[in-house]
Formats: structure tokens, C-alpha cells, sequence
């Protein structure tokens, strides 16, 4: 059986900066990651491989300087790696990004049974955790968000226990398989890739999907399938804050009148 | 007789044993991979006669028992010839004898083997007493193989008076007056012993002289005593350099990187381990065998030759080694957390009388562990992926590399215009305190008038870090980027903040072509007050003055006095010195990679060293490393005692007397 896990490439937010002119992002020399929580939704596909013997499918949709992070997945483990890409699949915002990685699911899906789709729980640059659901719903897969472990997965029952982190508590979930798992980053601690898997990793050849491959409408997809409109990028202007201390310097003190601002401002409570 | 057919036939089955052992054993070393260790055989020869023949690590770092050794040394060196005319003659008695020497020479060579023997006697018995009275605790004083050694020489020596007396006695010997032991002992207990049985007891001291000799031969290759046979060649072979840098490492598919199995080490490797004779100096010196961590650099030389004996015949017979290298806690296995717990800081190397290289075994183990395996504390794989994606430890952003310029008047770096480079380091660009010591250091700077500039954002890590913790595949590729990034930018004088970055720019990078003249600052600041270009306006008191050598500056690259005289300009004061200076300096504890890794076993090496500062009862700790500074600023605040005493770099004591 095979688990599907997606990720996505992206800029590495903490150093994208908003041009005040243009109103765009300014990407010119911004490094591109792999997106933090996707590391987390590969680490727990592969810990599955190695405890119920799934084969694991990596699957990414964007530019083709992404099968870098694909290559990544290929020197972390996984089995095959798919880069979907295509001009068309570009400005697609969540509604046309599910599309495109659902349909890949249901072709992968063709050769061998998928058991489940991992997504990490959100992107860093979009933020907006629609996209598992989103593959969810268009396949029908039972969608556990939230995950913070995978207490069992039943391969003959086609059962899958997870416990979801929700605001104070925890819940135990039990669903039929194929499910969507959306992790979150305290599931586990990626692994560190070793040095002939990486070497072996950058000579592999990334297989590309492009539409012709897929065959999705080009209204469904890309910028035209998208609801989302982008209007105007803008960086709010905030209020600098007070900074206290020097950050080496007698913190007791720092931390005192730390205290003492929180208090007088009605932020803290003592 | 002209030939004695009997010893004869002993002493060829013990000669064969013996060089079968001899055998069995070195064929093992065979299996280590090839390096060139007989290249400018003139210098090694010289380095030979100093530090084997002149015993010069026996004697050095206030071992006083050195000298015992020393002695011994040269009366086995004396009584090696001594022996060979012995077991020569003992075949052909009428052919071969050093008696068929003319007077001169011959009555020369009794005295002094007659002297080299009781010497040898009195090293002997010295050590015995040392080990069973005062015994130190480094050395494993009631080890029975040491018991068993010393035992045996002194039969031999016993025998051989024993021997001499018997002949002086009988008048057969013509050199008698210049034996004054023997004839001592000959006058003691065989003066009225008859003639006749008198050849009686010759006959068995004779005897007894020659089988003490002969399995004294034979249990050398089986005993830690082995160092007699490979110790002199050990240095011979040693490196001609600092071992300051670990090998670089080819990229290929199909490759395996690191050593996880013994026959993945040089040759040289599994010879050093046949070197070690167990005397517990590299633990004496070692600050986590100090504060009770589980590595001991002995035993870490002492497992890999288990681990050759064990596995080497194996691995000859293409069968699969049944004791692991790394991972296990049983003798011939390094287990994880001892090769994890090195500082790299070089103190084991620095005190081996038989000049073993410990540190870079625990470099290729830890890359079989991170590149082969991925095994390695938990807390390191963010520093690799911060090193890896943002070129710095903790995974700041490029950008703010330059935060700090904001209180420093600096320049860039003009290809072709600037002299200097000032490479600033991770922690001069990023770390609080650090980027004070930066500041300082640009303030020198631009008082002495010199030439320099900086590369701001465009400045990257150096990735000492990754080389000593063993991931030596993102290292290559950083040190490949920088190499080829000064290259391009024409840089050939660097002055580094750092210790670390100063070892990689001008030792490890010069494996990827680089011949950089790389200065400390320390060194640079004394080069400017000498020329004059540096001016300072009197000296300030910082109260009494305490200094910390850095290990990547002390041992591996040699500068003690620079940041000592530099000290003296500013204040006017020589700084203290702890009882652990110079080439014996104990380690902060942040080297190795260490900085990186959470300190769980023992007492922390921070809070050791700091003790033995505070010993001195300082005001100020002055140190020229921000990982030192780091450590005692950590250490003090954890001993609360940063009130009482103050950490400072050096730059920071000269910048504040600048003019």
C-alpha cells in the first residue's frame, strides 16, 4: 500500500520582504526551504514504512527548481517523488492546488492501493491549512487534521487511530483507511539524511507531471480555476515596541521592568 | 664449544614464535587504508632521535616519574647490545664474543653495561614501589601486565649479575676490576662458594638468563609492553605537522565516509593503537575524563586495538566483523556518547610520549555516524540544517549579519583596494556579547590606520564546527563556496575574531587550495604597537587578571605570548596563570562542536575550568575566543558569581586604552 505525502517548496518567509513600490514580494536571492511542516508530514510517512511497510510517494506541485526539495525526499527515504508543473498550474490558490494534487493521488492511486495522504498541518508562506482538507474532500478519504500521533494503523481492518491536538485537550480519533493526515510539528523530529542516499538522491531523475500528463481542464486549474483574487500585497505598519535590556546585561532587572510594563499596559494579571 | 646445538635449537623456536606473533599482528595494521607517513625521512629521523631517543614527552609537563622512564629507556637501549652478543655467543661460545674485543673497548663496554644493569634495576624497583605506594590515578598503577613486565626485567638483570658475579668469582672474567656490581655481589656470596660448584650456579643463571630473555621476547607482542617494539617507528611515522586539520573526504557514489568498522581507519591509525602502552597521560590532560564523562582517550586507542585483534583475522577471511567499532559499552566498542563527548581541544595529543593522534579517530567515527548512519544527538540536527540553509549556527537570518555595524564604523571589502579582510565569525556578527568584541576589534582597527574591510551580508561560515562534529559533506561544500568566493574576490591577508574560523581559514582551507595569510588579532595587535601604528593612551587597571589559552589557538596553531603581551601593553600587568596553561590548558568545553550539544554526563567543563580560575582569586578572566567567552560568561552566571568577576577579550581590554 502507499502513502502519498505532500510538500511544497517555498520561500523561506523569514527573509521575504514586501517591495513598497510595486507591492509584490521581493524574492531576488530569498533561499527557498522545504516547507517546514511538510518535513513532519515526510518524517511520519517514512517512520509508517518503516513499522507497516508502506511504500511512500512524495508529491509536490510547483516551479521546476522544486525537485530539489523532491531530491531531498528521495535522500530522506521516500520510495518515488512526482513534481507536478506546469504553466498552467501557476497562481493557484487552494481550491485549484487541491485539484491538482488530488488528481495526482487518484493516479498514483492506479498502480497500487493508497492507504493515505500526509500533508503537514499548514504552509509558512500561505498559512492557510485548506489544502489537505481540500484533497480530502475531492477524494472522499476520511480527513484527520491536527495530528499529533499516529497511535495504529490496522492494514486489515483498514482502520487508522490518531490522537488530534485541539485547543486543551486531546482527542482519539478512529477512521477508515484511505484517510488525509494533517500533522503537526511536534509529531515527530525529522530524520538527518545520510551521505550516500543524498549523493544517490542528486544524480535521480525527479519524474515531472505536467498537464498533458494530468489532463485537467485549464479552467479548474492555475489562476483561472482559482476563487482567491490577489488584490494588493502590503506589509501593516506596526507600532515598534519598547525594547528593555541590552539582552546580556542583568536580566533580573531587564525582566523586572518587563513585568511592570506588561502590568500598567492590562496585559498581565497579577 | 663452537656450537651449542641445544640453545640453538631454543633460541630459533622462540625467534620463530616471536616473529610469527610479530606477524600475526602487524598483518593487521595491512589492513588499514594507505597513507604516505615516510616522506622527508630526514625530519622524521630527526624527530626520531628527539622525541624517542631523547625521551622529550617522558620528561616534559612535570611527569616526574619521566625520568624513571628515561632511565630504563637508555639501559635497555645499552643492554640491547648487550643481549645480541649474549644469545650470539651462547650459540658460537668460541666464535662470538665481546671478551675477543681488544682491553680497551671491551673493559669499556663491561663498565657500562655492568652500570646500565643496575640502573635498570633501580627503574624497575622504582616502579614497583610507585605503582604500589603512590600510585596516580591516571594510570592503571596495579594493571598485573605491568607487574608481570617489571618482574621480568628485573629476573633479567638479577640473572645477569648473577652471572657475572659467578664468572668474577671463578677469575674467568678478565674485565672484573671494571664490574664493580658484579664484583660486588660476587664478593658478597660467592666467595666461598668451591669452584666447582661454582660452575654449577654460572650453568644456571646462564640458563635462567636466557629463558627470562627469550619469553620476556615472546610476550612482548601480547602485552601493553608492545610499545618497546612500535613505539620508536610510531614516531618515526608520525605527522610532520600540527595535527590541526582532519583529511578531506571524496564525494563518489559508492564511497563509504568515516570509519564505522576498524579496517575503514589509515594504517597509521591501527598502528598508534599497537603504540599505546597505556601510561594514562592523554586521561590526566583529558577535560571529560576529567569531569566524568565516559570517554578516556586511552580507552578510545585501547578499544580499537581490541577491535583489530578481534575483528582484523575476520576481516582477512572476508567474514563479518563480530565486535562492533561504535556503539556498544563493552571493551573493543566505542559507544556514541563517548566519541560525542570530545572537545577536540588536543590536550591528549599534545602529552603522548609516543605522539598517537587521538582526536582525528574520534573525527572519523563521528562521520561514520552522522554521514553513514545519521546517529547523533538529537539538538544537532537543527545546527546542521541552520549551517546548511543560512550558513550560520543558529539559522539567523543572513541579513542581519550586519546588525552590529550599527555602533561600528566599518568598511566593505574592495577587491583589489583592501588589505585586509576582517573576517568577523558567527558569533562576532550575531551573538550579543560577541558583537561587543567585534566592535572592539573595528576600533583597533581603524586606530592603527591599516588597510581593511569586511564582507557584510556576503560573509558566510567558516564550518569549523561541521568538520570537528564530523559532517564532513556540508562542510566540503562550504568550505569549496569560500574558497572560491575569496579566491574570486582576491582576498590573501585575513584577520579572524575567531579561533576556530583562524584554524579553518589558514589550515583546513589550504586543502581546497587556499594559501591565505591568516592573523589572529591578538597577533595583529602586537605587530601594530611594535611598528608603532598603534598607539595606546596608557594602560587600565581591570584589577587582578587571570588568562585562558583557546585550544585552537595554543595547541593547535601555537600562539601562547601574543595575547599575553598584548594583556601587558593595555594594563601594564602580566596576567596569572592558571596551573593548566599554555600547551596544558584545559578546554572551555564548547569545542568539537560541542557548543552545539547539551552537556547531560559529569560535571560541565565550563564550571571545571572556571574553578581553576577562580583559584587565582581574579578580577577579570580574559580570554581570545568568543567560545570561551561564551562558556565563562555561562559558567560564572551559573556559579553566580558574575557579580565578583568579569569576562573580557582581549580586543576589549586594548580598545578600551586606544588613544
Amino acid at each position: 500500500m502507499l502513502v502519498v505525502t505532500c510538500v511544497k517548496q517555498v520561500p523561506d518567509t523569514t527573509q521575504v520582504r514586501v517591495d513598497p513600490v510595486t507591492g509584490t514580494l521581493i524574492r531576488e536571492g530569498v533561499p527557498f526551504i522545504i516547507n517546514p511542516f511538510d518535513t513532519h508530514a515526510l518524517e511520519e510517512s517514512l517512520r509508517l514504512k518503516e513499522k507497516y511497510g508502506f511504500r511512500v510517494a512524495v508529491v509536490s506541485m510547483g516551479p521546476p527548481n522544486a525537485e530539489i526539495t523532491l531530491k531531498k525526499a528521495l535522500a530522506l527515504g521516500a520510495d518515488e517523488v512526482v513534481l507536478l508543473s506546469d504553466r498552467a498550474f501557476g497562481g493557484a490558490d487552494t481550491l485549484a492546488t487541491s485539484l491538482v494534487l488530488a488528481e495526482a493521488v487518484r493516479k498514483l492511486g492506479q498502480n497500487e492501493e493508497v492507504a493515505m495522504v500526509i500533508c503537514g498541518r499548514q504552509t509558512i508562506d500561505g498559512d492557510t491549512a485548506q489544502v489537505g482538507p481540500g484533497i480530502a474532500t475531492r477524494l472522499g478519504y476520511s480527513q484527520l487534521t491536527l495530528v499529533d500521533l499516529v497511535e495504529n494503523v490496522d492494514v486489515k481492518t483498514k482502520k487508522i487511530r490518531v490522537r488530534r491536538r485541539l485547543e486543551g485537550r486531546h482527542e482519539i480519533v478512529e477512521a477508515p483507511l484511505p484517510a488525509m493526515v494533517a500533522v503537526l510539528r511536534e509529531i515527530n523530529r525529522p530524520r538527518y539524511p545520510t551521505v550516500p542516499k543524498r549523493l544517490q538522491a542528486e544524480e535521480a531523475t525527479v519524474p515531472l507531471w505536467n498537464n498533458k500528463t494530468m489532463g485537467l481542464k485549464e479552467e479548474t486549474i492555475g489562476l483561472k480555476g482559482s476563487a482567491t483574487q490577489v488584490r494588493k500585497i502590503f506589509s501593516p505598519q506596526r507600532a515598534r515596541g519598547e525594547i528593555i535590556g541590552d539582552g546580556i546585561n542583568k536580566p533580573d532587572e531587564a525582566a523586572g521592568i518587563l513585568i511592570n510594563r506588561l502590568v500598567e499596559k492590562g496585559i498581565l494579571c497579577l | 664449544m663452537p656450537f651449542n646445538f641445544v640453545f640453538f635449537v631454543v633460541l630459533a623456536v622462540s625467534l620463530g614464535i616471536f616473529f610469527w606473533s610479530c606477524y600475526r599482528r602487524f598483518r593487521l595494521v595491512l589492513l588499514g587504508k594507505a597513507e604516505n607517513r615516510s616522506n622527508d625521512a630526514g625530519r622524521r629521523i630527526m624527530g626520531m632521535l628527539y622525541h624517542a631517543f631523547g625521551q622529550r614527552c617522558a620528561v616534559s609537563h612535570g611527569y616526574n616519574f619521566g625520568l624513571n622512564h628515561v632511565m630504563l629507556f637508555w639501559s635497555f637501549i645499552i643492554l640491547l647490545i648487550a643481549n645480541t652478543e649474549f644469545l650470539l655467543h651462547g650459540i658460537f661460545p668460541d666464535y662470538i664474543s665481546l671478551s675477543l674485543l681488544p682491553d680497551g673497548p671491551y673493559f669499556a663496554l663491561a663498565f657500562i653495561f655492568d652500570a646500565a644493569s643496575l640502573l635498570a634495576l633501580l627503574a624497575v624497583f622504582i616502579a614497583i614501589i610507585r605503582r604500589l605506594a603512590f600510585p596516580s590515578p591516571y594510570i592503571e598503577a596495579r594493571n598485573p601486565d605491568a607487574f608481570a613486565i617489571l618482574i621480568l626485567i628485573a629476573l633479567l638483570m638479577i640473572a645477569f649479575f648473577g652471572l657475572h658475579a659467578g664468572e668474577i668469582a671463578q677469575g674467568s672474567e678478565r674485565a672484573a676490576q671494571y664490574m664493580p656490581i658484579s664484583g660486588l655481589i660476587a664478593s658478597a656470596f660467592f666467595a666461598n662458594v668451591q669452584s666447582g660448584s661454582l660452575a654449577g650456579y654460572i650453568e644456571a643463571f646462564w640458563w635462567v638468563h636466557a629463558i627470562v630473555l627469550l619469553v620476556f621476547l615472546n610476550y612482548l607482542p601480547y602485552s601493553k609492553h608492545m610499545h618497546i617494539l612500535t613505539g620508536i617507528p610510531n614516531v618515526f611515522f608520525r605527522s610532520l605537522t600540527k595535527v590541526n586539520t582532519q583529511p578531506r573526504e571524496e564525494f563518489k557514489k559508492g564511497n563509504t565516509f568515516g570509519a564505522g568498522q576498524i579496517d575503514q581507519f589509515t594504517w597509521k591509525d591501527l598502528f598508534d593503537t599497537y603504540s599505546c602502552t597505556k601510561c594514562g597521560r592523554c586521561s590526566d590532560m583529558c577535560p571529560a575524563t576529567f569531569t566524568g564523562k565516559t570517554l578516556d582517550p586511552r580507552l578510545v586507542i585501547n578499544d580499537m586495538k581490541v577491535n583489530l585483534l578481534k575483528n582484523g583475522p575476520l576481516i582477512y577471511q572476508k567474514k563479518p566483523p563480530v565486535l562492533p567499532l561504535i556503539g556498544e559499552r563493552v571493551e573493543g566498542s566505542n559507544h556514541d556518547d563517548v566519541l560525542w563527548a570530545c572537545t577536540t581541544c588536543g590536550a591528549c595529543m599534545e602529552v603522548c610520549p609516543v605522539l598517537i593522534e587521538h582526536v582525528p579517530k574520534i573525527v572519523d567515527m563521528r562521520r561514520n555516524l552522522v554521514e553513514m548512519i545519521s546517529r547523533f544527538p538529537g539538538e544537532v540536527v537543527p545546527f546542521f540544517e541552520n549551517m546548511e540553509q543560512r550558513s550560520n549556527p543558529w539559522g539567523i537570518i543572513p541579513a542581519e549579519r550586519t546588525k552590529w555595524t550599527a555602533e561600528a564604523d566599518v568598511k566593505p571589502f574592495e577587491a583589489g583596494k583592501t588589505e585586509y579582510l576582517f573576517y568577523v565569525g558567527c558569533f562576532g556578527a550575531f551573538d550579543a556579547r560577541n558583537r561587543r568584541v567585534s566592535i572592539a576589534n573595528t576600533r583597533i582597527l581603524n586606530a592603527s590606520g591599516i588597510s581593511w574591510g569586511y564582507l557584510g551580508k556576503d560573509e558566510m561560515c567558516c564550518g569549523e564546527s561541521l568538520r570537528r562534529m564530523g559532517n564532513e559533506f556540508v562542510f566540503d561544500r562550504m568550505a569549496r563556496e569560500n574558497v572560491k568566493m575569496f579566491k574570486e574576490k582576491g582576498i590573501k591577508k585575513v584577520i579572524t575574531q575567531c579561533p576556530h574560523c583562524y584554524n579553518v581559514l589558514k589550515n583546513d582551507y589550504r586543502q581546497y587550495g587556499a594559501e591565505l595569510e591568516v592573523i589572529h588579532y591578538t597577533e595583529l595587535i602586537n605587530d601594530l604597537i611594535k611598528a608603532g601604528k598603534l598607539k595606546l593612551a596608557g594602560i587600565k587597571d581591570h584589577g587582578k587578571i587571570v588568562f585562558h589559552d583557546s585550544c585552537y589557538m595554543g595547541r593547535y596553531n601555537g600562539i601562547y605570548e601574543a595575547p599575553r603581551k598584548a594583556i601587558v601593553s593595555a594594563t601594564g600587568q602580566v596576567p596569572a596563570e592558571m596551573e593548566r596553561s599554555h600547551e596544558k590548558s584545559f578546554c572551555c568545553g564548547a569545542g568539537g562542536g560541542r557548543m552545539w550539544m547539551e552537556e547531560n554526563m559529569g560535571k560541565r567543563i565550563n564550571i571545571a575550568r572556571i574553578e581553576q580560575a577562580l583559584k587565582k582569586d581574579p578580577k577579570t578572566i580574559c580570554v581570545c575566543c568568543p567560545y570561551c567567552m561564551t562558556m565563562f560568561e555561562d559558567g560564572l552566571k551559573d556559579m553566580k558569581a558574575e557579580d565578583k568577576v568579569q569576562v573580557l577579550d582581549v580586543a576589549e581590554v586594548v580598545s578600551d586604552v586606544l588613544k
